[in-house]
């Protein structure tokens, strides 16, 4: 094998699913409506030139759960299992959030750093209380978390008295839609920022091999002197900081918090990014692109139904078919037969590139 | 097909990315004969047996089996069944929940029903004409490993079989099993079965095969009858080295007793799983551990390492007094582990070769400082070129290697972070004769260099060969020490034994 072949297999080899479906959707959607994904320019009610069109509803109605799936790609990893409570744990970042600029009177550039800075204290904690079940007292993690997922949002209804109270700050707007100036989403760009913070985590410390050598096999990696018990409970607290980036994020997108529906459901979809992303939800090595690819597959998937007039209620519905398709496509035993097929396809252009030598 | 021949296998390829594992490989069985598949490891044996059982499918050439017309048709592990091929894996592959009747009879009832009280009467009936000591109903995971072997070959005879391959099938048998599992074998020969028997030990090749296939490097070295080939020379066609050769290692020379200093030093040193003990080895020493399996030996390591938890004794690393409970603190003192455990403990089964090798020096650098890519590299191409791994490539997963090739990956990964004392817990199990023979070369060029060894192994000689010293042990505290002349297999045997006073 020469070194190329090699590099690619272990490179874009895992992201062939997710681009694949994302070239599908993209062709798909451009034989329906050639100017599906044109993209405009127009002056939003604050007087701001943004950037519109279903191109950037896509990316930046993916951004919470892309910022979810990179943390979830690292807990999976070292774990061998999902944190199903990040809807919920969001949800308690966002009341934290809006609790505290609520709590100031002019909302400053500050009190909004200090809110989120607060409010990343409180989901770290709570990462940190699920990955010490995890790490610690070796409960499967789907079980573990299962308890946040349950109690999660009636905690984010105390710490906001019950009711669903509004922020309504030029600075908190900004970081839910446009920054004066910037035609980009903001939340796309903090996409951006966490991708790069992972980035660069991955290149200056150990992280991406600790994780991997911990999720392949706890034993040899404790053998080799790394620390098992803490590898697990950072992968826990890095979601954690995920989560209270996606949560702020949805409560500036909204304006309010709404512990009820605030990021509903959003695990699986969660869970669902790092599986279509060529992650195994065993545990073991990870891609974090895969991952946030796998989120703007499914946030594409569903503005595309939308676009299609499917009613919310359908959409669910459809989705899971195109899902089921995607998850069968990657799995082992349709890998093999591709590689055969493709395998069998080569020799016989090898035979008949000889026969033809021969004449 | 001329007669009494069951099996041809024809000029048989079969090529991986990277590694061509079979190149025109002929093989014959006769019926009634046990027949020995022999080679080293990444030899070919592996991928031809899985050729032969449909787990691969052949690039080339030809499969016959006796009885069917034309080539046969063998494309997956179900078809190699049905033809009357059937192999009995190193790792049993029944279910240990279900009787030994269920066992035998899983998956093969034709209707819907089944006669439970049938297939205990029929079950009884073949484990009595092999002699095998188990009863039907009893519950597979009650009979010991050599028993569930055996009821796996009964299942194959009562299935027809006429090629019966037997994978590494004694690695995990003490000496009683084995002669048992040798008698099953002879019976089947006289009920004329074709054995294919693949293991690592040259004595049982000798004891119970009639011929012996030769493969070295995925090529055909040639099929001999077992008289006509002594042990050295099957030793030498394996290894494609002259005897020559194979002599001067026979003799490794002076062994290294080591300088006065002392590297290691522990008082009443004792964990969860192992009674204190006080051990100590000098600078440049080679000193082994012996006693039965489940005698300490391991444990008694593994506490030295901090592996298990520590819960007492007093540790000097060069003189000074250090703590160490926990691996990372072993390993900050100059102290290399390579586990007994292979598998479980040693290898990262889907990291690279490169990422294997470097994993132990990056924990020591510290969370905070990655070795660049290129380094790493640099590292990894220096150790396959030094210790000769065989791999596709250093991005390959180690996971792919053959097993003597991932154990040198490791013993790498444990010289790259150059200790002061290396422990090597039965670093030459399950790996073929030539990697032995390395391995202890190894060993003793380390000693020269003053690392400190402490090197465990079963098989006795090879302790005897390089080690100056030997610890034994008996149920988990050790019963003696022996050096000088007193280093020779009676002596330890009965020091083993207890037979002191005898």
């Amino acid at each position: 094998m020469t070194r190329e072949a090699g590099k690619r297999k272990g490179g874009v080899g895992q992201l062939l699913i997710p681009l694949i479906a994302i070239a599908l959707l993209v062709i798909f959607n451009l034989i329906r409506d050639p100017s599906f994904f044109s993209i405009e320019t127009k002056t939003n009610n604050t007087g701001n030139t943004v950037l519109a069109g279903n191109l950037i509803s896509i990316i930046n109605g993916a951004s919470e759960l892309a910022i979810l799936a990179m943390g979830m790609t690292l807990v999976t990893a070292a774990c061998g299992g999902q944190d199903i409570s990040v809807g919920a744990a969001a949800a308690i970042a966002g009341s934290v959030f809006v609790r505290i600029i609520r709590g100031a009177a002019p909302v400053t550039g500050g009190t909004v750093i200090g809110a989120f800075l607060a409010c990343c204290a409180v989901a770290m904690l709570f990462g940190s209380f699920n990955g010490m079940l995890v790490a610690v007292f070796r409960i499967q993690p789907m079980i573990a978390t299962l308890i946040l997922y349950t109690c999660g949002r009636s905690i984010a209804y105390w710490i906001n008295g019950g009711a669903t109270p509004t922020i309504d700050s030029p600075i908190t707007g900004a970081i839910g839609s446009f920054i004066p100036g910037i035609p980009v989403p903001t939340p796309v760009i903090i996409v951006a920022v966490m991708a790069l913070l992972f980035s660069l985590t991955f290149r200056f410390t150990t992280l991406g091999l600790y994780t991997q050598a911990v999720g392949i096999n706890e034993s040899s990696a404790r053998l080799n002197g790394i620390n098992v018990t803490l590898i697990k409970l950072v992968s826990f607290i890095i979601l954690g900081i995920c989560v209270s980036v996606a949560g702020s994020i949805g409560v500036c997108r909204l304006g309010l918090i709404n512990h009820e529906t605030l990021l509903i459901d959003i695990e699986m979809d969660t869970i669902l990014a790092v599986a279509i992303g060529g992650n195994s939800l065993g545990g073991g090595k990870f891609k974090i692109s895969g991952s946030i690819l796998g989120a703007y597959v499914i946030q594409m998937l569903t503005i595309t139904l939308y676009a299609m007039k499917v009613s919310s209620t359908d959409v669910k519905a459809y989705k899971a078919i195109v899902i089921i398709l995607l998850v069968v496509i990657g799995s082992p035993v349709v890998k093999r037969w591709f590689t055969k097929v493709i395998g069998n396809m080569r020799n016989a252009r090898k035979i008949r590139g000889a026969a033809k030598e021969g004449v | 097909m001329p007669n009494g021949t069951v099996l041809t296998m024809r000029g048989i390829c079969k090529q991986f990315p990277g590694v061509r594992a079979l190149n025109n490989v002929d093989f014959t069985l006769r019926s009634g004969e046990i027949h020995a598949l022999m080679g080293e490891n990444g030899a070919g044996k592996s991928t031809l047996i899985k050729v032969l059982t449909g787990v691969y499918e052949k690039d080339a050439g030809s499969i016959r089996m006796d009885g069917i017309e034309g080539e046969a048709n063998i494309h997956s592990p179900q078809d190699a069944q049905e033809i009357g091929i059937a192999t009995v894996y190193q790792e049993i592959t029944l279910c240990p929940n279900l009787t030994v009747a269920e066992n035998m009879y899983i998956g093969r009832g034709k209707g819907l029903l089944v006669r439970q009280k049938d297939y205990e009467k029929k079950a009884e009936e073949i484990l009595r004409s092999l002699g095998i000591p188990a009863r039907p109903r009893q519950q597979l995971a009650s009979c010991s490993l050599a028993v569930q072997q055996m009821v796996a070959i009964a299942r194959a005879v009562d299935m027809k079989c006429k090629v019966l391959i037997l994978d590494e099938p004694t690695s995990s048998l003490d000496e009683k099993e084995v002669q048992m599992l040798f008698s099953l074998m002879r019976d089947l020969k006289s009920r004329g079965v074709g054995i294919i028997f693949v293991t690592h030990f040259l004595e049982q090749v000798y004891e119970v095969c009639d011929r012996i296939t030769v493969l070295r490097n995925g090529e055909l070295v040639g099929e001999y009858v077992i008289e006509q080939l002594p042990q050295v020379q099957l030793v030498a066609r394996m290894m494609g080295k002259e005897l020559s050769e194979l002599n001067s290692m026979n003799e490794f020379g002076r062994k290294p007793m080591g300088s006065e200093e002392i590297t290691y030093e522990a008082e009443q040193i004792s964990s969860s799983e192992c009674r204190p003990f006080d051990f100590r080895i000098r600078k440049g020493e080679v000193n082994g551990f012996t006693g039965l399996l489940g005698s300490g030996r391991s444990e008694s390591v593994r506490a030295i390492f901090g592996a298990d938890k520590v819960t007492g004794g007093r540790v000097k690393v060069n003189g000074k007094s250090v703590r160490i409970t926990r691996p990372i603190e072993a390993m900050k003192n100059g102290i290399g582990y390579l586990p007994e455990d292979r598998k479980r403990d040693g290898i990262i089964a889907d990291l690279s070769v490169r990422e294997n090798i470097i994993l132990a020096l990056q924990v020591m650098k510290g969370f905070f400082r990655p070795l660049s890519r290129a380094e790493a590299e640099k590292f990894a191409d220096e150790y396959i070129a030094a210790l000769n791994i065989k791999t596709a490539s250093k991005d390959t997963p180690i996971g792919s290697l053959s097993g003597g090739n991932q154990q040198k990956v490791i013993l790498a990964r444990w010289l790259l972070t150059h200790p002061d004392y290396l422990i090597l817990d039965e670093p030459t199990r399950g790996i073929d004769v030539g990697t032995k023979l390395e391995i202890q070369k190894l060993v003793l060029k380390l000693a020269e260099e003053n690392v400190s060894v402490t090197f465990i192994s079963s098989e006795i000689e090879e302790m005897l060969r390089t080690c100056s010293r030997l610890i034994v042990m008996r149920d988990r505290r050790i019963v003696g020490e022996l050096t000088g002349d007193d280093l020779n297999q009676n002596q330890v045997m009965k020091t083993i034994a207890g037979g002191e006073a005898s």
